[in-house]
């Protein structure tokens, strides 16, 4: 069932078939007069809610998310009032995916754009194969995050797991607080200022007040691993 | 892939419905795991001097009245017996090594699913719906209960290859992942003298467990034990008399999802399981960490 309360469109997943709600957001990247707001109530966990979005449109759902959630993310901004299961906002391309609590394992992997900030905790292999999307965790990471993270910034306002940047490439690393070891490949680079008004800017798109961007550290590449040899060029 | 549930209560009421509760949480993993479905629930303690044993025979109508009379006339002692679909629990006025000896003399085509004082483990190839449906899972009460719904990689899809795994009196495993180094832990045991049915992986972990406890380990000690021993990917749920037990591997391939009220304690491999339950939406929801044992126990009143 669907109704239309003032300019919010509300679906209930309790009532409306999950596919419903999809291809209607869908529909809204070719609509003359797309329904700029929609709220989703009692998504109760299910997989792969608005996904592929392709829109410039406000998604609120209201409690927790499956797996996959706002997977291929382009121009939508989708907050998830409540935690986040695995793949949030895989390979998002633009937009906006916030969620209020922690997200599992895989948030924002392989993303090439948009901003995906989570307000508790992210799991495991956070931003792994990051590909140029910027993620912002006001929690920790766990193991794994940003393993292989080509191009983009991953701020983290709390610790970190296991192997931080294993075999990272051009990808930044922030980090607030503890790192508990990092992986092969990744070291601690100096601080620079563009790097402190880099995260400040990080922190304001996210939304997050009243943190010194000087409280951070910065890691990356050192550029030892087997493809970073020009000797190795030609293996390829 | 396959879906665990886990299902631990804190109040009568959820104690009362736990089948129900327990039902819709694997109706929900149906999705992971359509080969086969199984349970184990704590329920119905049985006596001082007594024990409890689940049977199983592919043939609904194997004459179980005649297998229980002649228990009691055999071991001397009451017997009563309860069938549900192509299982019977037993209730023995015996110890439960007595009972299984004489099942496995007198009936060697009957399968011994469980033994204890408490616990009851049901299992079967097929759909976990149509599991739960005849099985009447929702008319149970327990204490606490496992559940499994199981895709298989490893192994042939037979009853014997469902899990949960029994692992010793009153204690079974549920997996989820695969261990890469079964067979030659499995040779191992068996040089231990752990005796195996099938080819499946997850026997293996649960006879490590009996091995580990066999030889004078706690639960926690023989689970820390699997870190080192056991090489592959797992989530392992273990149901105990008192509780149960959560380990995932150190990389933490595959999934978990804790959740806790004032009413009940859940574990299950997806959040849309643990979202079938009563004030779920105002649980305290937590990730496992890797190559971190948990465990909860029922508080003695």
């Amino acid at each position: 069932m669907t109704t239309t309360a003032g300019a919010v469109e509300t679906v209930d997943l309790a009532a409306t078939p999950l596919r419903d709600l999809n291809q209607r957001l869908h529909d809204q990247a070719k609509a003359a007069d797309p329904i700029g707001h929609w709220q989703v109530l009692n998504p109760s966990g299910a997989h792969a809610l608005a996904c592929g979005l392709d829109a410039p449109i406000d998604v609120e759902i209201m409690g927790h998310a499956g797996y996959y959630c706002a997977g291929m993310n382009k121009l939508a901004t989708v907050t998830v009032h409540g935690n986040a299961g695995v793949g949030l906002a895989e390979n998002i391309m633009s937009g906006v995916v916030r969620v209020t609590g922690s997200a599992s394992q895989a948030a924002g992997a392989t993303g090439r754009g948009g901003l995906v900030v989570v307000e508790g905790d992210a799991s495991a292999r956070c931003g792994i194969s990051l590909k140029g999307a910027d993620i912002v965790v006001q929690g920790s990471v766990g193991h794994m995050s940003a393993f292989m993270a080509q191009t983009g910034r991953m701020v983290v306002l709390g610790d970190t797991g296991d192997a931080l940047g294993d075999s990272i490439y051009e990808a930044r690393i922030y980090v607030r607080g503890s790192v508990k070891s990092l992986g092969a490949d990744c070291i601690k680079k100096e601080l620079g200022d563009e790097h402190r008004d880099e995260i400040a800017g990080l922190l304001a798109a996210a939304g997050v007040d009243g943190i010194d961007p000087g409280e951070f550290r910065r890691y990356g590449s050192e550029r030892k691993l087997y493809t970073f040899h020009v000797d190795n060029a030609g293996s390829y | 892939m396959c879906g665990i549930a886990g299902l631990f209560a804190k109040t009568n009421q959820i104690g009362d419905e736990l089948g129900a509760h327990l039902e819709r949480m694997l109706v929900q993993l149906n999705d992971r795991g359509p080969d086969s479905a199984g349970v184990a629930y704590y329920r119905n303690p049985v006596g001082p001097g007594e024990s409890k044993l689940t049977l199983q025979h592919p043939d609904e109508a194997y004459p179980w009245s005649v297998l229980g009379r002649d228990m009691a006339d055999a071991l001397g002692a009451d017997v009563d017996l309860e069938q549900r679909a192509n299982h019977a629990v037993l209730r023995v006025g015996a110890e439960a090594e007595a009972a299984e000896s004489w099942v496995a003399e007198a009936h060697p085509q009957v399968r011994v699913m469980s033994a204890g004082t408490v616990i009851e483990i049901y299992k079967e190839v097929g759909l976990p719906t149509a599991f739960a449906e005849r099985f009447r899972l929702s008319e149970l009460n327990g204490s606490h209960a496992l559940g499994h719904t199981r895709m298989a990689t490893e192994s042939r899809v037979t009853t014997d290859g469902s899990h949960p795994f029994s692992t010793g009196l009153d204690l079974c495993l549920v997996h989820n992942g695969s261990l890469s180094n079964h067979n030659r832990v499995r040779k191992d045991l068996e040089r231990q003298g752990i005796v195996f049915r099938t080819e499946n992986d997850s026997e293996v972990a649960a006879g490590y467990l009996m091995w580990r406890m066999r030889e004078g380990a706690s639960l926690d000690q023989a689970l820390e034990g699997c870190l080192e021993d056991l090489d592959g990917f797992y989530t392992f749920a273990v149901g105990t008399a008192d509780g149960f037990a959560v380990l995932r591997d150190p990389i933490a391939c595959k999934p978990a999802v804790l959740a806790e009220t004032e009413d009940w304690v859940a574990m299950a491999s997806e959040y849309r399981a643990i979202a079938t339950l009563p004030d779920a939406d105002r649980a305290t929801i937590w990730e496992p960490e890797p190559a971190t044992v948990y465990s909860w126990e029922q508080v003695p009143a």
